[in-house]
């Protein structure tokens, strides 16, 4: 009989739905039946955040959405009588038909998924999962390499740094391999901190191996014996599959002393943030590795050349480590073919906010933002229109619907007034406000700003206040003009990237929804998101006298009787929005 | 402090390690106490002012003692688009408690993260680690009603 394997997606969002009751059940179950043939696998993201908890039962890949642990009989017996259990298989919801294969959900067809491919599929707390897939080979081979042929292909691969400045990653590992020195680090950024990306949390927790045999080559590459994981403390899931991960390569002899039997030792350390968002800037981490403030430093030097205690350091993204394994293996050509003429490979994005198919998504560089929110995303939900995407977390910038052709690659982001980041893709429709988002991501500045530079520090309070002031109705004509100057003045003049790319989400935002702006001075939110320039009211024709809304109002500002057409008190609403989620009708309408 | 003494060990009694060693000393209290900063400080041999300063440049770092329970909303970008401040709003409403505040009795300390990282599953919460995902203003309230943690109103 042949081998059924049932893999159940346990990263933390499908955990968050319920996948460990899941994985428990199919445990129970198979026992049960004493199905032998049957394995239950728990696995890393396999994306499709937003379906899951995703079950996928091999060998014909069948996948299950949203799978409860009441589910798990009937997906049992379906596996073992070789059918299918329609009920839980994906809907196209354009066709309205049901897709049984994983491969031919729209939401992953138009993919490359190198870097995520064995996510979903492998283990991570197995090294011998990861082994049989391939795993570890290309560290065999860089061994066999001089560093000046690893380096060689990298270059070629025109594989560029992923935590979104996209510095040639051949050209940073050359610097450091010719840094003289006795001691040198190997650094691996997981300190994800852009709200709306969350690519390195999912690999880590899906494929923490891939990410070491990156650094792994990287030291040999370099010459270093000490590396360390710099990884945020909100990710726990991702901490102990890496620290499970460390362990087991040590005792395979991927790590530690002679690696391979070779001459060649390194040893991988783990720091755990403190939920700084600075510290994913490269000096602000190395200064949090000594056990300092996370406060950024003037470069140069440059890491590479004075890193982590004043020695060189490698300090790449989780992302760019985790494909070089994947260079080395199949060569530089296979890998640059992949991108755009200036940059090899594939970028994950976390393709989120107001888009129907939410998740991870591994696109080749160069594919347009049209085809990655439409063709991948499925557009907005609810019959919404699409208004704009948010890049690059709080460095980055709004990009509008019209500019939609543009091919993502670092520099057409950065044309655009925005930059790739670490890959956050947040889709905003027409009920998001822009003026409502600059002032969002400049509170973030103002909170995260480590307080090193006046510009950063008091600039970004500044321009937070007018923010504020436009927001509720009192700003003015001439605060627009204030808002650019300072938003040049913090650039020119701030010394990190926080403080440099501050200004962004508001200069994006001025440059493509000028008239948003203008109608907040007006004293109009047209988006209806900014509380002190809407109003709720009840719509007298739809109101058909249920009294929910009046029910659910904390303020008890919506006055009537059953039966009868209930309004609501101005003075006393607070513009919860209750009775508007509460009203089966639309009758609670917003101006 | 033999607890502290422990952990001060454990990390080699090197000032290098302070984050790691006042994350463990976190771990362990759920707040880090003055007292503990101070026989840190002395363990190392290195000035209270920089041991405060760690704890308090990373957000982190709690230096007040945390209620029973956690909720934390989050706040990310995703999150925020998708209604956080709506489930903010109700949750300090129905415990009565202040973002970054722990109720009079030490039941609930209520906090706001950047990220959590669970985008698709916007907006989401987490209370004492488990994630909450889809919230809406009814699922909050039932979630605390039946944790006994909202006031009755």
């Amino acid at each position: 009989m042949k081998k059924i394997v049932i893999s159940v997606c346990g990263s933390t969002g499908c955990l968050a739905g319920g996948a460990e009751d899941v994985v428990r059940k199919f445990k129970e179950e198979t026992g049960k039946l004493g199905a032998e043939s049957v394995e239950v696998k728990t696995t890393g993201c396999h994306g499709f955040c937003e379906r899951g908890p995703l079950v996928v039962v091999y060998p014909e890949r069948t996948m299950y959405c949203g799978v409860k642990e009441s589910d798990v009989p009937e997906i049992l017996s379906a596996a073992l009588n070789g059918r299918t259990l329609d009920r839980l298989l994906y809907t196209d919801p354009t066709t309205g038909k049901k897709i049984q294969h994983e491969y031919d959900v729209p939401f992953y067809t138009k993919q490359r998924r190198i870097l995520l491919g064995l996510n979903g599929v492998i283990d991570p707390t197995s090294i011998d999962d990861y082994i049989s897939r391939g795993g570890y080979s290309a560290l065999r081979k860089a061994l066999k390499m001089s560093p000046v042929e690893v380096i060689l292909e990298i270059k070629k691969a025109k594989l560029r740094g992923r935590g979104g400045a996209g510095f040639p990653t051949g050209l940073k590992w050359e610097l450091c391999a010719n840094a003289k020195s006795d001691v040198k680090y190997v650094i691996c950024n997981a300190d994800e901190g852009d709200p709306g990306a969350y690519q390195d949390r999912s690999l880590i927790e899906g494929n923490p191996h891939s990410v070491l045999e990156g650094m792994i080559i990287g030291a040999h590459t370099i010459g270093s014996s000490q590396g360390y994981v710099y990884i945020r403390h909100e990710y726990p899931l991702a901490l102990k599959n890496l620290v499970t991960a460390i362990g087991q390569a040590k005792e395979r002899g991927f790590l530690g002393k002679g690696i391979l039997g070779s001459g060649f030792d390194f040893e991988v350390g783990v720091k755990r943030g403190g939920g700084a968002f600075v510290c994913g800037e490269e000096t602000a981490l190395i200064a949090s590795i000594e056990g300092r403030p996370g406060e950024p430093r003037q470069r140069p030097p440059y890491p590479t050349e004075s890193g982590l205690w004043g020695k060189p350091t490698l300090i790449d993204n989780v992302k760019t480590l985790a494909s070089v394994p994947f260079i080395i293996d199949k060569g530089a050509e296979w890998y640059s073919e992949l991108g755009t003429s200036k940059s090899g490979g594939t970028m994950i994005f976390s393709l989120v906010g107001k888009v129907n198919n939410s998740g991870l998504v591994e696109v080749p560089l160069g594919m347009t933002l049209r085809e990655i929110i439409y063709e991948i995303g499925g557009g907005a939900p609810e019959g919404k229109e699409v208004k704009a995407v948010q890049t690059g977390g709080p460095s980055g910038g709004v990009i509008p619907r019209r500019i939609f052709d543009l091919p993502v690659d670092y520099e057409t982001l950065a044309q655009a007034g925005s930059i790739m980041g670490s890959g956050g893709m947040i889709v905003m429709d027409e009920t998001v406000c822009m003026v409502d988002i600059a002032k969002y991501f400049l509170n973030f500045t103002t909170e995260e700003s480590c307080g090193k530079c006046t510009t950063c520090r008091e600039g970004t309070k500044r321009m937070l206040e007018i923010l504020t002031r436009i927001s509720e109705g009192k700003g003015k004509q001439e605060d627009l003009n204030t808002l650019e100057e300072l938003a040049s003045v913090i650039s020119e003049a701030s010394m990190c990237a926080l403080g440099k790319t501050a200004p962004n989400p508001v200069l994006t935002t001025m440059k493509y929804f000028r008239e948003e702006y203008e109608a907040h001075i007006d004293g109009k939110c047209p988006a209806g998101v900014c509380k002190a320039l809407i109003a709720y009211s009840i719509d007298e024709d739809k109101c058909t006298g249920c009294g929910a809304c009046a029910i659910v109002c904390p303020q008890k500002a919506v006055i009537g009787e059953k039966g009868k057409k209930y309004r609501i008190e101005a003075e006393k609403c607070i513009k919860c929005g209750a009775c508007r989620d509460a009203c089966r009708f639309g009758a609670v309408v917003v101006t | 402090m033999q607890e502290i003494d422990e952990i001060l060990d454990r990390h080699g009694r090197r000032e290098d390690e302070l984050i790691a060693i006042l994350q463990d000393i976190q771990d362990k209290k759920n707040y880090l106490p003055e007292d503990a900063l101070r026989y840190v400080a002395e363990g190392l041999g290195t000035p209270l002012s920089k041991v405060y300063s760690i704890s308090t440049f990373f957000r982190a770092f709690s230096l007040e003692p945390r209620g029973r329970h956690l909720i934390r909303v989050c706040t990310g970008t995703t999150c925020h688009v998708r209604g956080a401040s709506e489930i903010l709003d109700e949750v300090r409403r129905s415990t009565e408690i202040a973002n970054g505040q722990t109720s009079g009795d030490s039941d609930l300390s209520l906090e706001t993260v950047n990220c959590m990282g669970t985008c698709a599953l916007a907006p989401v919460i987490t209370l004492d680690g488990k994630y909450f995902g889809k919230m809406n203003r009814n699922k909050i309230k039932a979630l605390l009603r039946k944790m006994a943690l909202a006031k009755e109103q």
